[in-house]
């Protein structure tokens, strides 16, 4: 009798608990991390288990032996004395670097595509189309080894050097430009420079005023230009140039001195940039054309002219849809620069993913590593991305 | 050019603004205007009227160039509308209009959507943009929604922000396409008000509206328009008690009998 009384008093309490919305939804949620949980665990206890058959340790002390490779493209100090976890530094900034570079030049060169998709001049309008649908529609890794391809053969071998002012040297081995040597007045300029920037940021505020005020409105881009780029150069000539210039010079059958941008740099920074390019070109006319056509008409009608109705009105409602999409390609571009690899650019995977790993055998680690900082690289793209949508969208409302 | 100034020095009280001369329009192969003549005086309020797709919208279009004739002449207020890019920006901002949509820029705050051409545009002062803006707001009753966001407002409210909108750029003509066809009935009422004081303070206005009231009550022509043509104009008295034509009278009794 008890117990039949209390079994179905039992299935109560369970089918409460799941009826109810927010009770089910921790049972869910509690269900759903146990088992990720459980399926981490075995797999981490599996891979121990492999790697002590085969007589390996986990173990990342090998990021402290010298590496004994060559790095030919490296931002900080680097030889083949150095270690595996500074070849990994080297990797991590050559990565970086490509990105942010890959990333500006893929934003210019995207919105120009974007509004020229859009001109209704039919030659304009149908070389933007060609231009995207063939970059496209071709593997971005043909891209990066057809640009690669093209700056190793078509350009000479340094003997038969373009030389651009006898200073910067075109060859199939990069382009090679004078490295400049700072000598301590130098400092000055430096410090001017910085000055014209804080000038400028309380300039551009003052012409806000000014236009608040009186309505006119300075040229401020060209005064911008003309003091961040005129006070540092005017001062940099009266201060008697204070640089000197290691001028790249052919010794044997290279140039020495001087600085080198590689042709694998190059390579994959057009390869990227430019396929890239072509996906923000369509997500801007996408965005522009989201617009309802009456908002322009509007503008037009208020006697607005086409520019400052594409500036005023039009982009800044368009953004807000470019915004998230535009994330995914920075995304994309930073994530495809893994590629460089078949080009022998020096990036994360090329280094502590390639050859530190071979060198050592430590796949696990090693892998580890790449996949944290292809991880952490992205989340800092979307963390700065969603911070400027976020940002746009109050503006809406 | 020399025309309209003629005309306005024979009769100073009638300065002709608006001067359509032998204007036709086609849209591919589609002759959606036909040889149209109209000439608008200062002051003077028109209503046009007519069946769907007959041409109203594209006529008052033309106006401001927002559409592109093919045929004849538009000359506003002694600016002929050519292929010239200047002269058309210099029309526009003489010639306000009204959407049916409302067309308010939902990134601005009612406030700024009134600034905004008079700063880019006449390049005033904020200040005194946003002094005037306020003084049309008020005139449209209502002040205290100006630091909203379009989206914040009801449709009647968004429309007479529009009108606002267009007044403070100062203009001498404006042209309301449909004002009030995309409005809640009890909204009508409070935009035709708005425009009705505004053709009581002398505004040039071109209409092209369903209200017929509004019609009989303020405007000094009534234009019926029909397949791309001017069929018939008139005062609205004569308009509506004695058309001459069979196609006003069939639309007449069409729209009044709903
Ligand atoms: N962009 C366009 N391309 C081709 N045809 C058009 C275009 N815009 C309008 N038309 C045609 O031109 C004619 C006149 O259009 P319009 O919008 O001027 O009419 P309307 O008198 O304003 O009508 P409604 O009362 O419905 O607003 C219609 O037959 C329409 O289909
Ligand atoms: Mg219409």
């Amino acid at each position: 009798m008890a117990e039949t009384v209390a079994v179905p008093s039992q299935r109560n309490v369970i089918s409460r608990l799941w009826n109810d919305k927010e009770s089910r939804s921790v049972i869910i949620q509690v269900l759903t991390i146990s088992l990720v949980f459980a399926f981490l665990a075995y797999i981490i206890h599996n891979a121990v288990v492999n790697l002590q058959a085969i007589g390996k340790g986990f173990s990342y002390n090998f990021l402290w032996q010298p590496s004994s490779y060559d790095i030919n493209q490296h931002l900080i100090d680097y030889d083949s004395r150095s270690t595996h976890f500074r070849a990994m530094l080297v990797g991590i900034l050559n990565t970086i670097l490509v990105a942010v570079c890959g990333i500006v030049l893929a934003s210019i060169v995207g919105f120009v595509l974007g509004v020229l998709r859009l001109s209704k001049n039919w030659i304009v309008n149908r070389l933007a189309y060609c231009y995207i649908e063939y970059v496209r529609n071709v593997p971005v890794l043909l891209h990066i080894l057809l640009v690669h391809g093209l700056i190793v053969h078509a350009f000479p071998v340094p003997r038969q050097a373009i030389s651009i002012g006898d200073v910067t040297f075109m060859t199939n081995r990069g382009i090679f430009s004078p490295k400049p040597l700072y000598e301590p007045l130098f400092l000055v300029v430096i410090v001017l420079f910085v000055l014209a920037l804080a000038f400028m940021w309380w300039f551009k505020r003052h012409a806000q005023k000014v236009q608040d005020e009186t309505g006119k409105r300075y040229p401020v881009f060209w005064i911008g230009l003309g003091t961040i780029v005129g006070i540092p150069l005017v001062s940099f000539f009266l201060l008697g140039s204070p640089i000197t210039w290691d001028v790249p010079a052919l010794k044997g059958f290279n140039f020495t001195g001087g600085m080198v941008v590689r042709p694998e740099f190059i390579a994959l920074l057009l390869a990227l940039s430019l396929y890239t390019a072509a996906f923000i070109g369509e997500i801007v006319r996408a965005g522009i054309l989201g617009i309802y056509y009456g908002q322009t008409e509007a503008s037009y009608a208020l006697g607005i002219n086409r520019g400052r109705t594409l500036s005023l009105v039009v982009i800044p409602q368009a953004l807000r849809i470019i915004v998230p999409p535009l994330t995914s390609q920075y995304l994309n571009l930073m994530k495809n620069s893994s590629l460089a690899v078949a080009i022998g650019y020096m990036d994360i995977v090329a280094t502590i993913g390639g050859i530190s790993l071979n060198q050592t055998g430590r796949e696990m680690e090693c892998m580890i590593i790449v996949l944290t900082l292809y991880l952490v690289m992205s989340l800092i793209i979307s963390m700065i991305m969603n911070w400027y949508n976020k940002r746009i969208k109050l503006v809406e409302r | 050019m020399n025309e309209t100034a003629d005309k306005s020095n024979d009769n100073p009280e009638k300065e002709i603004v608006i001067v359509i001369r032998k204007m036709h329009k086609w849209y591919g192969q589609f002759h959606v205007l036909k040889d149209i003549n109209l000439n608008v005086e200062r002051g003077e309020k028109i209503v046009i009227c007519g069946p769907s797709g007959s041409g109203k919208s594209t006529l008052i279009r033309c106006i401001n160039r927002l559409e592109e004739h093919q045929d004849g002449e538009i000359i506003v207020d002694g600016t002929e509308l050519t292929n010239d890019l200047k002269n058309v920006e210099l029309v526009r901002r003489e010639v306000g209009m009204v959407f049916q949509h409302f067309n308010l820029f939902p990134h601005l705050t009612v406030l700024d959507n009134c600034t905004l051409a008079p700063i880019w545009v006449r390049k005033e002062p904020r200040e005194e943009a946003e002094a005037t803006a306020m003084e049309y707001l008020e005139r449209v009753k209502i002040p205290d929604q100006a630091n909203k966001f379009p989206g914040q407002l009801s449709g009647g409210q968004q429309q007479r922000v529009a009108i606002a909108r267009s007044l403070c750029m100062k203009p001498r003509v404006m042209l309301f396409d449909e004002p009030t066809s995309a409005l809640d009935p009890e909204m009508i009422k409070e935009v035709l008000d708005v425009m009705i004081e505004l053709a009581n303070v002398g505004m040039t206005m071109l209409c092209v509206t369903h209200e017929m009231g509004f019609a009989k009550t303020v405007a000094d022509r009534v234009i019926f328009m029909d397949e791309g043509e001017i069929i018939e104009q008139n005062k609205p008295h004569d308009f509506f008690d004695s058309p001459q034509h069979d196609r006003t009278k069939l639309f007449l009794s069409q729209i009044l009998n709903h």
